[in-house]
């Protein structure tokens, strides 16, 4: 743990990445100018934040919860269905989120008091259990949730594509590199500034004595104890905390993306992404979010189509096209994943910082 | 009330519990016919979920370990049971019930033996390294899981896939105006026979008295010079096993069977364990049991509630016993 306080090689190296991944974020409409680019880039941006409020619980405090896209999904529904209701404008984007931070909140302190008190184990199940019940509640309530289908819904009037922010002299979307600067672009921006906000607070809540605090617990919950702190009173606060900040990411997806349903918002496989992010990236650092989440949401959009392409252009030679088939990427992603959790527990940020550090 | 809890411990404490349930039941739904129909669906149901419950709860009791990719062993064994089944259909169709009876006892064989098979597997490879860590426990046999359902879906493909049953068991036994599933009955005399014969191992033999020890205290008996690891890879292949043969029977049971039954019953088999409380047989049947007949009840009292039914179950006991019904002393 040493390696986080000081400035190694590696640590460098690692800050070097988040930044540059930090600037490609932040120019990348005016760097990939396509729709499915802008697409990535944002759910990056929300996945960051995702993946670094669950960091917060398994990472730092080592509490291990299967409801976190629960709680991503109650933010997402909670704008959604507002912006359904009450017709797109602010008012119901405040609403949505509030009512989602809202009921993420109460559902945490309920789970919260009633399980953190027992075995990590323990806590892991009701989650998992918790999340399942909130998945079938969502699809089988379809008159309030849209049920399976989700609910479509139209965002607020600056985020649409036809308006147009700026003009030139001839009335049209002015062009800065040969961006249109329209709701797209604000769209965008929201996402981005919200998420690095979120992403900002959360920084320098571990660097706060709270954070301390927090890794006291995970390293040794008797001793932590036993100097004074409430251990399940952190616990609690620290679970609250990732869950209204999933809840916010939820939102902030929602208002992304148009469209909420359990595929987007609450779906398991959204939890299995979130633990391989943040695996891969590394538990206990917040760099490790950023980097897990880039590089599994850029995997998920890229290394698909490239086995799809490796797949049929070895389409002769006997397994290999099976073994590339793109509906196999799970599969190989689990298996790394076992051998990450094995031989690199600390993923890549974590290995990453420990080089050059004095042993 | 210390007068109505030393009442209620005299006649069986928490055991009672599945016949307070039943015998509310019995009242709220008012006709008698549906009323036996429901319990014994619960039973069997219970007794399936049972199956499937009883070697994750062991194997969290004896090693502190618990299994996320234990529902794996279910879906393999649902699946595995379901080819073989298909595979010997003729058997299956012809009049003669000693081939029906071969071939369910071909396909359950095949299911316990990869139960085995997989299971020594899963122990040796993917559990051992990480013994006493809780958090890349619940990584790693998550992955596991991945992995699994990866697999599934290769070799099975998304579709659902039928599963045939033997002649013998299709139908239903009609007593005056009560009709019962005789798959049902089945079902419930299976699982009650499992339950019989772990119930004995444990408490009327050497290898029973050893696990028990290990379960309450695994430093003292491996000071007395017994290899605890030994009998807990023992123990992790017949929990595995008996987890494919459950995932075998609920095949048979739904007859039609999607990837997706792992998942769903992984949910389920958490919650039995929780409630039940971890480490014990005895709590695992009666939170199966508990849960067969509460979904079986509120599905037919109100089926809105029917899929909160076994969260709402499990919160109250949870808010009533922390540490679940029966839980092993530890």
């Amino acid at each position: 743990m040493n390696a986080l306080s000081q400035t190694t090689s590696g640590t460098k190296a690692v800050k070097a990445a988040v930044l540059l991944i930090f600037a490609l974020l932040l120019f990348a409409p005016f760097l990939f100018q396509d729709v499915r680019a802008l697409e990535v880039a944002a759910r990056v941006c929300v996945f960051i934040v995702l993946v670094a409020s669950y960091d917060l619980l398994i990472g730092y405090t080592g509490i291990v919860s299967f409801a976190h896209t629960m709680f991503f999904g109650f933010g997402a529904y909670g704008a959604a269905i507002s912006l359904k209701q009450m017709g797109p404008g602010w008012d119901a984007v405040v609403v949505g989120a509030l009512a989602g931070m809202g009921v993420s909140l109460i559902v945490a302190v309920a789970i919260g008091l009633l399980s953190l008190r027992v075995k990590a184990i323990f806590f892991a199940m009701i989650t998992l259990a918790t999340a399942s019940v909130a998945l079938v509640l969502a699809s089988q309530l379809s008159d309030f949730t849209g049920g399976e289908d989700g609910i479509t819904y139209r965002a607020p009037a600056l985020f649409k594509t036809a308006t147009k922010l700026m003009l030139d002299e001839n009335g049209k979307v002015l062009r800065v590199f040969g961006v249109k600067i329209n709701g797209k672009l604000a769209a965008y921006y929201f996402v981005f500034f919200s998420c690095l906000a979120l992403f900002v607070v959360m920084l320098r809540m571990v660097g706060s004595p709270l954070g301390t605090v927090l890794k006291a617990i995970r390293e040794n919950e008797a001793r932590a104890e036993a100097i004074g702190y409430r251990v399940v009173s952190y616990r609690t606060f620290v679970f609250c905390i990732a869950a209204l900040v999933a809840s916010l990411a939820g939102t902030i997806y929602a208002i992304w993306l148009k469209y909420t349903g359990p595929d987007t918002a609450l779906s398991f496989a959204i939890m299995i992404d979130i633990l391989l992010m943040v695996v891969i990236g590394g538990m206990g650092t917040m760099w490790g979010a950023v980097i897990g989440a880039t590089m599994l949401v850029l995997a998920q959009y890229y290394l698909r189509d490239l086995m799809g392409a490796a797949a049929k252009a070895t389409v002769d030679i006997p397994i290999l096209p099976h073994v590339l088939d793109p509906d196999r990427w799970l599969f190989w992603l689990g298996i790394i994943f076992i051998l990450l959790v094995y031989f690199f527990p600390k993923g890549i940020a974590g290995t990453v910082m420990a080089k050059g550090a004095p042993r | 009330m210390q007068q109505i809890n030393d009442f209620a411990g005299r006649l069986g404490g928490v055991y009672l519990l599945p016949v307070v349930v039943a015998a509310l039941a019995f009242v709220m739904i008012g006709a008698p016919s549906s009323w036996v129909t429901l319990t014994v669906a619960g039973l069997a149901m219970g007794m399936m979920i049972f199956l499937m419950a009883s070697g994750l709860s062991l194997v969290f009791g004896l090693m502190d370990v618990l299994n996320f990719g234990h529902s794996a062993f279910v879906s393999f064994g649902a699946f595995i049971a379901a080819s073989v089944l298909a595979w010997l259909s003729g058997w299956l169709e012809a009049d003669a019930v000693s081939l029906n009876i071969a071939a369910l006892f071909l396909a359950f064989g095949a299911a316990i033996l990869f139960g085995l098979v997989a299971g020594w597997f899963f122990e040796t490879v993917i559990v051992k390294p990480v013994y006493k860590d809780h958090l890349r426990q619940i990584l790693i046999t998550m992955g596991a899981l991945i992995v699994a359902e990866q697999m599934i879906l290769a070799i099975w493909g998304g579709t659902p896939v039928s599963v045939p049953r033997p002649e013998f068991l299709e139908g239903s036994l009609l007593i005056g105006d009560i009709t019962i599933e005789i798959y049902r009955i089945f079902a419930f005399l299976l699982g009650l026979g499992v339950y019989a014969a772990l119930y004995l191992t444990l408490n009327r033999t050497r290898i029973g008295l050893l696990i028990r020890a290990g379960v309450e205290n695994r430093e003292m008996v491996e000071a007395l010079g017994f290899r605890v690891d030994r009998l807990f890879v023992a123990v992790f292949m017949l929990g595995s096993a008996l987890a494919a043969l459950g995932g075998a029977m609920w095949a048979g049971y739904e007859t039609l069977i999607t990837p997706a039954l792992g998942a769903e019953m992984m949910i389920v088999v958490f919650i039995v364990v929780i409630i039940g409380g971890l480490g014990s047989i005895q709590g695992t049947l009666l939170g199966a049991i508990m849960v067969g007949l509460m979904a079986n009840y509120i599905g037919y009292l109100a089926p809105k509630l029917a899929l909160a039914s076994n969260m709402i179950l499990m919160v109250a006991i949870l808010l009533w016993r922390p540490n679940g019904l029966k839980p092993a002393v530890k």
